[in-house]
């Protein structure tokens, strides 16, 4: 009798666990890339189609990766902060425009204002991906070596920034 | 009005599914005919009212009725009529009405091919499909109307997500719940039995076409959103092991080794509480994979919107459908008794050993899925599992798997000799090995991977043709008839199994050679240049605007030379759609049986010049040929003659159904 009832125990124990995934976030799940080399790419600028953009360019600063659109309804929450965070010069934002349009882009950019250094066109996505992007925003922090230190999956907020973003990027900048 | 004459619709069906869902089983137990005769005429009552519901919103999305939430949320004016159609069941809350109409689907084919079944049986079954469509009404009524109304109406609709705009879309979804909830049959049979306490062969023999049925349409169904990933996604990849496609996936698993070991049941009487055992959980991951999907547990890039409160609702109707399930399995199976004996070597172990390693494979699977989840919960942290693990733990699982498959139809039932079977397939394994071995130096690259799935695909093939060749030589020894009539006289299911099984082959060979030889070049390219792939010169002769009914295009012409004669001109386009725009690649795409030609268009990188993706894919068809030679398979073992013969007999001798054995 007790051995039919092996089934019955691991489905039990495998819904306990279910019920406390419903209360979990998975958005937290955070990157494999954490602690790894930021992967490359070379994607064109937004502002200007005849340059491109590379992670490598960058070496030597500490640096902000965004990973924004304009048909992204959350990006909107979190783009004054990132407005607010580039009037302050203490870390360049560069941005991925991430499956979106040049014109649209730009247009967006126009209205809501442009935290961003320069924006890197991902028209199609396929840098999302080696960047295991969930979903738009997203926002890493990179070190002087190229090496994604940070990643926040959804819009940032003034509390993640004032106490996860800024105090790594200062320990960063050392 | 045609709305909340849907919505009245799904009210009135579920009145009919909670009564067909009590009495007919009560019924049963009290022997009261006239409860148990409440099972059929309910059931077609009750899809004719969710046919009335999904009539309803299908016309709302046809007809862009706007005051309706789920219409403006996935359809738009300007979307042609076939893509609104199929909007139907591009939402969360009409893809649930699609799952309840086709259960209801399969309940009237249970009502329409169930006459030499004992009524008690039939009722029961009725009675718990009935059960499962009252708890997915009840979560559609309670927390995800279709018919929801928006006051005052939009002016227009927010567009279906340009990713589904695809003629692959309309069909994947209807294919794949077809597959997923035709397994709610094979578990329906189940459970009733369990209740009844008959589980016999005969018991066996009823299930198995059902079962295979809906084995059929998931494959399909898996092999439609292989191919619809694989040519719209854009960058040729056709399986990702996202947890959505893992929640397709791990059912298919357990259907497999539940088909194989209905055989031993329906043949040797044998596996029986294993079989009742499989029946459960495969319906049971049919579900899972639905909590999975719909109460955004994990992330995907299918997740539909996230709510709790329809999380918790499907959790708990997982609890009473699997938990209760199970429990029952606990009381009654060990009643059931087990089956005959039979050796370590024969072809119960072979087929016993390959049903564990279809559901360890599951369970890894399950396990790779769940992982992030279970860490989270114990609060251990946070990970995300990848593709490398899913390809490190399946291949070395399946691999054996493969070689059973060659071994397995040649074995003995209840005992098999060990020197009888090397002896009668060494000379496959000798043939498999050296075209294994040397065919990739005929193709350019030879890598231990590359032959050992050859020698994979290569075995199951051959072993098969030596498996008819020993059968129709000790036929014919037995009965004197020549080689063809011996062919055409091997029962249909057996040629279903031989051909399911080269389908296997197939795509291995198809998986081992496109991993082994593709070529993919991403070159930056203006009108005029040219590139080789593959052996192949593609000359980009220009771009042009093209406007969509939806959408505006940049087409590319895209010239394929092969020795400086064209072979065909191709047009990759870049979609912007209107309403959201989103960009979509749309792939050219050459198929050829040896070979398909892949090129896309990447990002436009000023001076008219464009980031262009080529892609050299050798065999990659195979993929999808290997999953339709399964399919075709499975359709060939249903219309074996015995199902049919069996029935004709029953009918001419009543009440012998109970007595028949196979």
């Amino acid at each position: 009798m007790t051995r039919f009832l092996f089934p019955l125990g691991i489905f039990l124990v495998l819904s306990v666990f279910l019920a406390v995934g419903l209360k979990l976030d998975p958005r937290e799940v955070p990157s494999p890339l954490i602690d790894k080399p930021a992967p490359a790419f070379q994607l064109v600028q937004l502002q200007d189609p005849g340059k491109t953009l590379a992670p490598g360019d960058l070496k030597g600063k500490v640096w902000i990766f965004n990973v924004w659109a304009s048909w992204c309804v959350a990006c909107l929450q979190e783009h004054p902060l990132l407005v607010e965070l580039s009037r302050q010069n203490l870390v360049p934002i560069y941005g991925l425009n991430y499956k979106d349009g040049r014109d649209n882009a730009l247009k967006w950019l126009d209205r809501h204002g442009n935290p961003y250094t320069l924006s890197a066109m991902d028209a199609d996505g396929r840098v999302g991906i080696d960047y295991g992007v969930y979903g738009v925003p997203e926002t890493y922090v990179i070190d002087k070596n190229g090496v994604i230190r940070f990643k926040q999956i959804g819009p940032v907020t003034q509390k993640v920034l004032e106490e996860k973003i800024l105090p790594l990027v200062r320990q960063l900048q050392g | 009005m045609i709305p909340e004459l849907g919505q009245f619709a799904l009210i009135i069906a579920l009145c009919i599914a909670l009564v067909q869902g009590v009495l007919p089983i009560v019924g049963a137990a009290r022997g009261d005919v006239t409860w148990m005769n409440v099972a059929r005429p309910a059931a077609q009552g009750q899809i004719v009212f969710v046919a009335i519901a999904f009539g309803c919103l299908a016309y709302s999305f046809v007809t862009n009725d706007f005051s309706v939430l789920n219409v403006v949320n996935n359809s738009n004016s300007s979307l042609p009529w076939y893509y609104r159609f199929a909007a139907t069941w591009g939402s969360h809350e009409g893809s649930l009405l699609l799952w309840v109409l086709m259960l209801t689907v399969w309940m009237l084919a249970v009502t329409l091919f169930s006459r030499h079944l004992p009524l008690e049986m039939v009722s029961r079954i009725l009675g718990v499909m009935a059960l499962i469509s009252v708890g997915f009404l009840l979560f559609m009524l309670l927390t995800s109307n279709p018919f929801e109304r928006l006051l005052p109406a939009a002016p227009d609709g927010r567009d279906l997500n340009p990713l589904l705009q695809d003629p692959g879309m309309v069909i994947h979804p209807p294919m794949l719940y077809m597959g997923y909830v035709g397994f709610s049959v094979a578990f329906a049979f189940a459970v009733a039995a369990l209740l009844g306490g008959q589980l016999d062969a005969t018991w066996a023999r009823w299930s198995r076409p059902w079962t295979t049925m809906a084995w059929v349409f998931l494959t399909i169904g898996i092999a439609l959103g292989s191919g619809w990933a694989y040519y719209e996604l854009g960058w040729g990849g056709w399986w990702f092991w996202d947890p959505v496609e893992n929640a397709s996936f791990m059912p298919w698993l357990l259907g497999t080794a539940l088909i194989h070991s209905l055989a031993v049941t329906e043949k040797r009487g044998g596996f029986k509480v294993w079989t009742v055992l499989l029946a459960i959980v495969t319906f049971s991951l049919s579900l899972l994979g639905t909590f999975l999907v719909r109460s955004g547990v994990l992330t995907s890039v299918h997740a539909f919107a996230t709510d709790p409160a329809r999380g918790v609702f499907i959790l708990g109707f997982l609890v009473v459908v699997i938990g209760g399930s199970l429990a029952l399995f606990a009381w009654r199976a060990p009643k059931v008794g087990l089956g005959g004996k039979f050796d370590f070597l024969s072809r119960e172990s072979a087929l016993l050993a390959n049903n564990l390693l279809l559901i360890v494979a599951a369970a890894s699977v399950l396990l790779g899925t769940l992982y992030p989840l279970f860490l989270d919960a114990l609060g251990l942290g946070k990970i995300s599992v990848g593709p490398p693990y899913f390809e490190a733990v399946f291949v070395p699982l399946m691999a054996p798997a493969i070689f059973l498959m060659g071994v397995g139809p040649l074995a003995k039932w209840k005992q098999a000799e060990l020197p009888d079977l090397a002896h009668r397939l060494k000379w496959a394994l000798a043939v498999a090995l050296i075209t294994a071995l040397l065919l990739p130096f005929t193709m350019g690259k030879w890598t231990p991977m590359i032959a050992f799935g050859l020698l994979l695909a290569l075995w199951v093939v051959i072993s098969g043709f030596v498996n008819v060749w020993q059968r129709v030589s000790q036929l014919r020894a037995a009965n004197g008839l020549g080689t063809g009539a011996q062919l055409r006289g091997l029962p249909r299911g057996y040629y279903g199994m031989l051909l399911a099984h080269a389908g296997v082959a197939v795509l291995i060979a198809g998986v081992t050679l496109v991993k082994g030889y593709e070529v993919e070049r991403d070159v930056r390219m203006q009108a005029g240049d040219t590139v080789e792939v593959g052996g192949y010169t593609f000359r980009l002769d220009g771009l042009v605007q093209v406007p969509g009914p939806n959408y505006e295009a940049t087409r590319g012409l895209v010239s394929v030379l092969k020795n400086g004669k064209s072979v065909r001109t191709m047009f990759p386009e870049k979609r912007l759609y209107h309403v959201q725009q989103m960009p979509m690649t749309e792939a050219a795409i050459d198929t050829g049986f040896t070979r398909d030609l892949y090129v896309a268009l990447g990002e436009p990188v000023g001076n008219n010049a464009w980031v262009v993706r080529i892609y050299h894919k050798p065999f990659v068809d195979w993929i999808w040929g290997g999953a339709f030679l399964m399919a075709l398979g499975g359709i060939l073992a249903i219309t074996d003659r015995r199902y049919r013969l069996a029935r004709q007999a029953e009918q001419q001798i009543p009440n012998a159904a109970a007595t028949v054995t196979a």
